[in-house]
């Protein structure tokens, strides 16, 4: 896709992006201690005098996290450093109770990579991985509670993070969402990151400057914890707009840390004047360097699940179009969906199915997949009944319907309700004649060459049979007795 | 190396401690004894030497992903000089 | 009956056993010696009702028959040593009040085998200092003083009121921590031994750090079999720890009076320094010759990079120490003095809470970690760490033990070496370079100065060989039989 360039007074503009998203380890406890990481607890109850940097404490790493950051890692195409190195990064705010975040500066546990976009046109477009690093998380401070005193929690503080920081290889706010989209799927595939933005379980730092074409690197303004795709969007055009503005205004951009104001769509540089930062990174003497086995990270490889990027190519070699099937992988739990509904089914029928009634009626009573009253099991038997003539394509629909409203299996539905199709070619034969007897004069006028009418008769058959009649059948006799 | 007044206090800031001018005063002429006395390191040549991070050769030591602790946020809160509602309380932080 | 206070562990724990007294009359015993040794200053927090109460269980384990390896043997704790609802102040105005909610490991281990706690012991403010004259809880006092002089004297430090109350006979033994000396030069100071094992023998978990890759805890004791039970309870793998190292704890005990026929002490040439005190390098030759005599086969080593120890310490070790005392920031424990704004209150709280040896180490340590100077202090340093490391391996191939003086003077009045810090650090020069190396040390008291104070001869060994260390150190203890005693005991005993 060309770039996407953004007109100012003084000619055309190129952005430039990169991003660097912090994304949770899907884990029970902390990073460093045996204390809870799940959401929500109340104020202070999952923190350890560990997280609390209480005086003689010490860090203990969780195997499962040096495990699922080597795991996404690999599902980042990137390289696996078997020599890595925890160090301190030292500041002070009250959310950070060391006074020091671990992490990890020198020598990270995953190194370059590469991951593909998608992006809105069809066309893939692959953006770098610069590196991945397993860091704490801070604990969060609340400024809203009391007019003159913050209010700090520490549930989170110690959360294992993995920092993932990309090249600034993407031009637009498109290319910007479609990367954190691709990433939070791939980090759900692989069981490391829950991707829930919402909870902050995924946060994103955007780096935006601006340049014209050919020209040098502008000068890079960071906007911190961005927390939704449309967010990511919204703050990198304003963003790059601003620039634009100051800069043709005949001002220059200054390196700096901005917010995003969710309210207003619009960046602030933070108050905070941390006076120049000097973090005095160190290597933590209270932790040993990492050292993993090419072996072990062998075995990781070996269990990767299939990831986004290959079951997309897989779905379409099944005959689905590049959209649907995009649209299937871009959720883990929508992608195993559609594969449970397509076991034995026509694959093109079950992901129109997904893509359209499921989604639609989720979609209408705000239900998201795993809250589908319609198991994909049940989606698969529906399916089935349609395939071998149980049941008609539109008496389906009202059966789905009815699926959806109780929870029932389709065949009980179509049992209950005798919708099962009528195949008895003698029963259809007294309807059709019916039909033929209450209408002389359409027959004459079908006769004199409307042959239009030839539908009318049909529908009028099924309505008769109650949408039971099987549609090639009563095509057939109708077609007999028309032409005798 | 040695450095002035200005640069310990800078330094002083960035390690958040108060130091009044003539504390600063104090404190270049003993830093930068002490500076004198570490610089003679520049003696010793440790041209591919790796830097020492520990002297323990042995691998990180992990432990099993399983909650063992927390839901204690009395004794967290124990010894704050300031709490409400189960917080730490400090003083506005601006952004 | 001998005085109880006089006992030594070994003796004491034989006694106890024997039922000729219970672990309260012990007890009693040192809280009375303990009271009438207040002016030393040795504790912060006396815990005279928590020793009672703790004798009072481990002589219902003696009624039992299930006395521990420790029960009933009253000691000090460095006040470094979090202990669980006990206020813990590393000797700082900033953790005056705090009280921690969990036990350090290496208390923990030794309350498991039922020793008892008559206090937590004065100390440098975190443990940095080498004469216990940082401490905000004021300065501990030597027992010892010189002849005709009664200028009150250092214990040495960090680990000074631990050394002094062992040495004054109101504790059986104490826990020190060694970061650059503070448990071997204190014991020199004080006429005692004291022994910093390798460095990942004892956790460190709940011991507030300094220099966290350099703390090691350790006992002191009035000999060496003593240190040696003392440190069989304190040592241990701690899966809390990430440095503490799993491997087995020998029984050291069993160490003492071996034989060491055959052994080669090693005699480091770098540590005949210029213009060294006469009477130290005299008791050095003495040392030598007492080795000599037990059997021991002495060889000269060389370890070249002794010289830069104490530089490559003083960029280290304050650079991990500004990191460590980042958490003291007035927000969740210790002292918080209240400024117009967040920063404010900050740099109010650390500038009244730290004292002036602390701020200046933290200064240094910022200022060596601070962009543009990490490459030519910071990794300087770590390099020339490797070299002091690799000296120590070296010598190693060529001897089981080196033999060295502890201190480079025997102690010295408070108030003196005050003028300026670098001749205060002097005082750690030949215990620094075992510590860089994390190399364990035992210090023992082998003779008496001119004007009669104790002074101490450092065994270092092997990294985990305590056991050889012991062995060495009990034939240079038998060898020497130092039994003076500090002149105020001599006077009262009179
Ligand atoms: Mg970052
Ligand atoms: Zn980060």
């Amino acid at each position: 896709m060309a770039h996407a360039l953004l007109k100012g007074e003084t000619g055309d503009w190129e952005m430039v992006i990169g991003l660097e998203v912090h994304a949770q380890i899907l884990t029970k406890s902390k990073l460093f201690s045996g204390a809870s990481a799940a959401f929500g607890a109340a104020p202070n109850t999952q923190v350890s005098p560990i997280d609390a940097g209480f005086p003689g404490m010490l860090p203990v790493i969780n195997t499962l996290c040096i495990e699922k950051a080597v795991r996404t890692g690999l599902g980042l195409n990137a390289k696996i450093n078997l020599y890595s190195v925890f160090e301190r990064k030292n500041y002070f705010y009250p959310d950070l109770p060391q006074g020091y975040q671990i992490s990890q500066y020198q020598h990270p546990i995953v190194g370059e990579g590469e991951i593909e976009i998608d992006l809105p046109d069809g066309s893939t477009k692959a953006i770098g991985i610069e590196r991945l690093h397993v860091e704490q998380d801070a604990g969060k401070s609340l400024h809203d509670q009391h007019p003159a005193k913050s209010y700090v929690d520490l549930n989170r503080s110690g959360n294992p993070l993995m920092e993932i920081v990309s090249k600034p290889h993407m031009n637009s706010a498109e290319e910007a969402a479609a990367y954190v989209t691709k990433l939070r799927a791939i980090v759900r595939y692989l069981d490391t990151c829950d991707g829930n933005m919402d909870e902050g379980s995924m946060r994103c730092d955007v780096n935006v400057s601006v340049r014209k074409p050919g020209d040098a690197l502008g000068t890079r303004c960071e906007i911190k914890n961005v927390n939704s795709v449309r967010f990511v969007q919204q703050a990198i055009e304003y963003e790059a707009r601003r620039q634009i503005e100051v800069i043709e205004g005949g001002g220059t951009i200054k390196q700096e840390t901005r917010l995003f104001d969710t309210k207003n769509g619009t960046t602030r540089a933070m108050r905070s004047k941390e006076d120049a930062h000097d973090y005095r990174y160190f290597p933590d003497p209270d932790l040993l360097p990492l050292k993993l086995e090419q072996g072990f990270v062998d075995n990781i490889k070996s269990t990767l699940p299939e990831l986004p990027d290959a079951k997309k190519k897989r779905f379409i070699a099944l005959g689905l179009s590049s959209y649907d099937a995009g649209v299937l992988v871009a959720e883990k739990e929508r992608a195993a969906f559609f594969e449970k509904v397509s076991n034995n089914n026509d694959p093109k029928m079950a992901a129109n199915w997904v893509t359209t009634e499921l989604a639609g009626a989720l979609n209408k009573t705000g239900k998201s997949l795993d809250e589908s009253p319609v198991s994909a099991e049940q989606l698969g038997g529906l399916l089935k009944l349609i395939a071998d003539n149980t049941i008609s394509g539109k008496i389906a629909k009202d059966v789905f319907a009815e699926m959806f409203a109780s929870g029932k299996d389709a065949a009980t539905i179509v049992e209950g309700k005798g919708l099962k199709q009528v195949t008895d070619t003698g029963a259809i034969e007294k309807i059709v004649d019916e039909v033929l007897a209450e209408n002389p004069d359409k027959i004459a006028e079908y006769k004199s060459g409307k042959d239009k009418l030839f539908g009318f008769f049909v529908g009028q058959t099924l309505k008769k049979s109650g949408g039971k009649a099987n549609p090639a059948i009563v095509n057939d006799l109708l077609k007999k007795k028309l032409s005798s | 190396m040695s450095i002035d007044i200005n640069t310990v206090r800078k330094v002083a800031k960035l390690a958040r401690i108060r130091t009044t001018d003539a504390d600063a005063e104090v404190l270049t002429g003993e830093l930068n004894n002490i500076l004198a006395m570490i610089g003679q390191l520049n003696e010793v040549k440790t041209d591919g030497i790796e830097p020492m991070t520990s002297v323990i050769e042995m691998n990180l030591p992990e432990r099993a992903d399983e909650v063992t602790d927390g839901g204690i946020p009395e004794k967290i809160l124990a010894n704050a000089p300031e709490k409400a509602a189960g917080f730490f309380v400090v003083p506005k932080v601006v952004e | 009956m001998t005085k109880l206070t006089s006992l030594t562990i070994k003796e004491a724990l034989d006694g106890l056993k024997k039922k000729e007294f219970t672990a309260t009359e012990l007890t009693e015993a040192h809280i009375k010696a303990s009271e009438a040794a207040q002016h030393l200053n040795c504790y912060i927090t006396e815990t005279y009702d928590h020793a009672r109460a703790q004798a009072k269980e481990s002589d219902a384990r003696y009624a039992k028959g299930e006395a521990k390896l420790l029960d009933g043997v009253p000691i000090a704790m460095k006040d470094l040593y979090c202990t669980e609802g006990i206020r813990t102040t590393a000797g700082s105005k900033i953790l005056e009040n705090f009280k921690p909610p969990y036990e350090s490991t290496v208390s923990g281990n030794m309350f498991r085998d039922g020793a008892i706690m008559l206090g937590k012991a004065n100390l440098d403010e975190f443990a940095m200092g080498s004469s216990n004259t940082t401490s905000a809880y004021g300065n501990v006092i030597n027992p010892w003083q010189r002849k005709g002089d009664n200028k009150p004297l250092v214990p040495g430090g960090s680990s000074g009121g631990s050394a002094a109350a062992v040495a004054a006979r109101i504790a059986m033994g104490a826990t020190g921590t060694d970061t650059g000396g503070s448990i071997r030069q204190p014991a020199a100071f004080c006429g005692i031994t004291g022994i910093k094992p390798t460095y990942g023998r004892c956790s460190r978990f709940g011991i507030i750090a300094f220099a966290s890759s350099l703390d090691q805890a350790g006992p002191f004791a009035r000999t060496v079999e003593d240190c040696a039970l003392l440190l069989q309870s304190m040592a241990g793998y701690d899966p809390k720890d990430s440095t503490s190292v799993n491997r087995p704890v020998p029984e050291y005990f069993k160490s003492v009076g071996q034989s060491v026929k055959g052994l080669k002490v090693g005699v480091p040439k770098e540590y005949r320094v210029d213009g060294a005190n006469p009477e130290i390098t005299a008791l050095w030759d003495k040392g030598v010759e007492m080795m000599k005599a037990a059997g021991a086969e002495i060889v000269d080593v060389s370890l070249p990079h002794t010289k830069y120890a104490l530089q490559t310490y003083y960029v280290i070790a304050p650079a991990e120490c500004s990191s460590n005392l980042a958490r003291y920031d007035g927000v969740r424990f210790g002292l918080r003095v209240e400024g117009g704004n967040l920063n404010d209150t900050y740099e109010a709280t650390r500038a009244a809470g730290f004292g002036k040896e602390v701020k200046r180490r933290i200064l240094i340590g910022t200022y060596v970690l601070s962009a543009g100077y990490y490459d030519a202090y910071y990794n300087k340093a770590r390099r020339v760490r490797k070299l002091i490391w690799q000296d120590f391996i070296n010598a190693y191939e060529k001897c089981d033990v080196l033999l060295t003086p502890t201190a480079p003077t025997p102690a010295f009045a408070i108030g003196e070496n005050e003028q300026d810090p670098v001749t205060m650090y002097l005082n750690d020069i030949f215990t620094v370079p075992a510590s860089m190396a994390g190399m364990p040390g035992i210090s023992l008291p082998v003779g008496l100065s001119g004007d009669g104070l104790p002074l101490g001869l450092q065994l270092l060994g092997r990294p985990f060989d305590e056991e050889t260390v012991f062995k060495a150190a009990s034939a240079l203890e038998k060898a020497a039989s130092f039994t003076h005693l500090p002149q105020s005991l001599m006077n009262k005993a009179a």
